[in-house]
């Protein structure tokens, strides 16, 4: 993890994500900063959700649980973007965001980034695995979740994220 | 009364439009609330309606023009009705139209006017996302991966569903070169004089894979109106009235779970939308002569167009072909004006004009079977809307 958390995928300077004021999903952004994938699942019904919501969207049943998961999934869609719509990306270059669909926690489904060359052949239903990138910043430090091919180094990336 | 009872057909009439001159963003020598003055102004003049007379305002998308002090300005009598649709953007448009009708049938206003005021110049525009330090809710799982303005947001769904139904680029294409084809006919269009081909299409950079340039609706300054009023005093106005057949607004099961978690995800989000839109009005896609469907993108043209039935996703690819889709007499003249991508980006609602256009018979495209214009709102976010409108030979 070392040499990924001194070099983020995408440059300093995009919207740094916080919890809303009512701390909603505040759980899932501390987890991340702990190498965790949390998602609510309902302790009632047993239904995944993510996004999180103050209920279950299938029994009414409030407070779903933050239940850990392994960071792995299936690409669901992907997008390769090239033009900058924010001032940080300028003269960056394209870059990949992925949609993530995760079968083990009900199908919910989540946006990184996929590492790696950005001009890669991207495949729908690619298994990929999750790789935590953190922000030390100085008043707000934040991580993210992103995603990397399964094929080649995940094993490799389960072994380090259970280090 | 059972929901087929309540109905808004043939119950009111458009019966005045108006626009201000289109501009790029940022080049509007007026600010927006003014735009929207001279938008409604415009509208009352064609209906041949004194401002003052209007006695309710309906906008969507977070409209900054506000009723109360639109009515001050105006010297509006008396307001009686001021609805704002929620949320959903340029979703919203037919929605505006919708909330107005209803206010009429329910009798709680006579003269409603409808309308979007936007000078992006003055307030920012909805492609550059800079100047935000934090970020909470939808965006904060979505704006540090860099998917920030609306190409990346929806991008993913139209690659998902040109994944599951084997669209290609060119259907998306020939929207696109539809639209540019159009605008070369209207004086009004900010695209007027800037005809798009194939291998200009083809040659233009990447926003977002899989939207080229063209693929993206434009950035504009402007406001547009239209004026509604019961159906019982269509015939006091100089213009052919375009009656509203019917009109429909909302979306499918969670279509707005977050972030990109809706169950039916490669969507524009109509299908519940399009089943209400057709059973209000007693119609069937084959009895649509002339389509105006909003185009944020034009991935979500091709979903919205399936979803109300004028071909299966399976048959995008041959359906959406240029000469379907030009007047007068292609299988489905679309956006007739150059809509989103080519006329103005005047948030959807220069297609509501147009499709009045289409009624009256005084577009610049004219569509050969012009009785029944439909209106699509917003493909891709929630909640959507649609609008029918048609001549008085359709009640």
């Amino acid at each position: 993890m070392s040499d990924e958390a001194a070099r983020t995928y995408l440059p300093r300077g995009l919207p740094i994500p916080v919890a809303e004021a009512d701390g909603l999903s505040a759980p899932y952004w501390q987890g991340l900063r702990q190498n965790r994938l949390l998602v609510q699942r309902c302790r009632h019904c047993g239904t995944w959700q993510f996004g999180p919501e103050w209920t279950c969207h299938q029994c009414h049943a409030f407070d779903p649980d933050w239940t850990e998961i392994e960071p792995h999934g299936r690409i669901f869609s992907w997008e390769r973007v090239w033009h900058p719509s924010h001032a940080a990306l300028r003269q960056h270059g394209p870059y990949l965001a992925v949609l993530v669909e995760i079968p083990h926690a009900g199908g919910v489904r989540m946006v990184g980034n996929l590492l790696g060359d950005p001009a890669q052949v991207v495949s729908i239903g690619a298994a990929v695995d999750g790789v935590f990138e953190h922000h030390p910043h100085p008043e707000r430090p934040y991580s993210l979740l992103h995603w990397r091919l399964s094929s080649a180094r995940g094993r490799e990336t389960r072994a380090s994220k259970r280090s | 009364m059972a929901i087929a009872d309540r109905t808004l057909r043939g119950r009111v009439a458009v019966v005045g439009i108006g626009e201000t001159d289109y501009y790029r963003h940022g080049a509007s020598p007026d600010p927006e609330f003014k735009l929207a003055l001279k938008a409604i102004m415009a509208a009352c003049s064609d209906a041949g309606i004194d401002p003052r007379d209007i006695d309710g305002f309906a906008a969507y998308s977070e409209e900054r023009s506000e009723a109360s002090r639109l009515a001050a300005a105006l010297g509006t009598r008396r307001l009686r009705a001021a609805t704002m649709q929620w949320g959903g953007g340029g979703g919203g448009c037919c929605a505006a139209v919708a909330n107005a009708a209803a206010s009429i049938v329910a009798g709680l206003a006579d003269c409603v006017v409808v309308f979007r005021s936007l000078a992006q110049g003055q307030y920012g525009r909805f492609g550059q996302t800079t100047g935000i330090d934090t970020i909470s809710g939808e965006k904060a799982y979505l704006m540090p991966y860099g998917v920030l303005a609306p190409p990346q947001r929806f991008a993913m769904r139209v690659r998902r569903y040109m994944h599951e139904h084997g669209v290609g680029q060119d259907a998306l294409r020939a929207i696109a070169l539809a639209s540019y084809h159009h605008a070369q006919a209207n004086p009004r269009a900010v695209m007027y004089g800037k005809p798009l081909d194939a291998a200009k299409y083809e040659a233009s950079r990447w926003i977002a894979e899989p939207f080229h340039l063209y693929d993206c609706c434009m950035e504009n300054d402007g406001a547009a109106a239209l004026v509604l009023v019961p159906a019982e005093r269509a015939g006091e106005f100089r213009n052919k009235p375009a009656y509203v057949l019917g009109a429909a607004v909302g979306s499918g099961y969670r279509a707005g779970a977050i972030p990109h978690n809706s169950p039916h995800y490669a969507s524009a989000g109509f299908e519940t939308v399009a089943a209400d839109l057709y059973a209000m009005a007693g119609l069937g896609p084959s009895d649509v002569g002339v389509v105006q469907c909003y185009e944020n993108f034009t991935g979500g043209v091709v979903m919205a167009l399936a979803e109300h039935g004028f071909f299966a996703p399976e048959e995008a690819n041959d359906y959406l072909a240029f000469d379907n889709l030009v007047a007068p007499s292609g299988r489905l003249p679309l956006n007739t004006s150059g809509g989103n991508l080519a006329e103005c980006y005047m948030h959807g609602f220069e297609l509501l004009l147009e499709a009045v256009r289409q009624v009256r018979g005084t577009s610049t495209s004219q569509a050969r079977r012009n009785d029944v214009a439909m209106v699509i709102g917003g493909p891709m976010v929630t909640p959507v809307s649609n609008l029918l409108l048609g001549s008085e030979a359709t009640l």
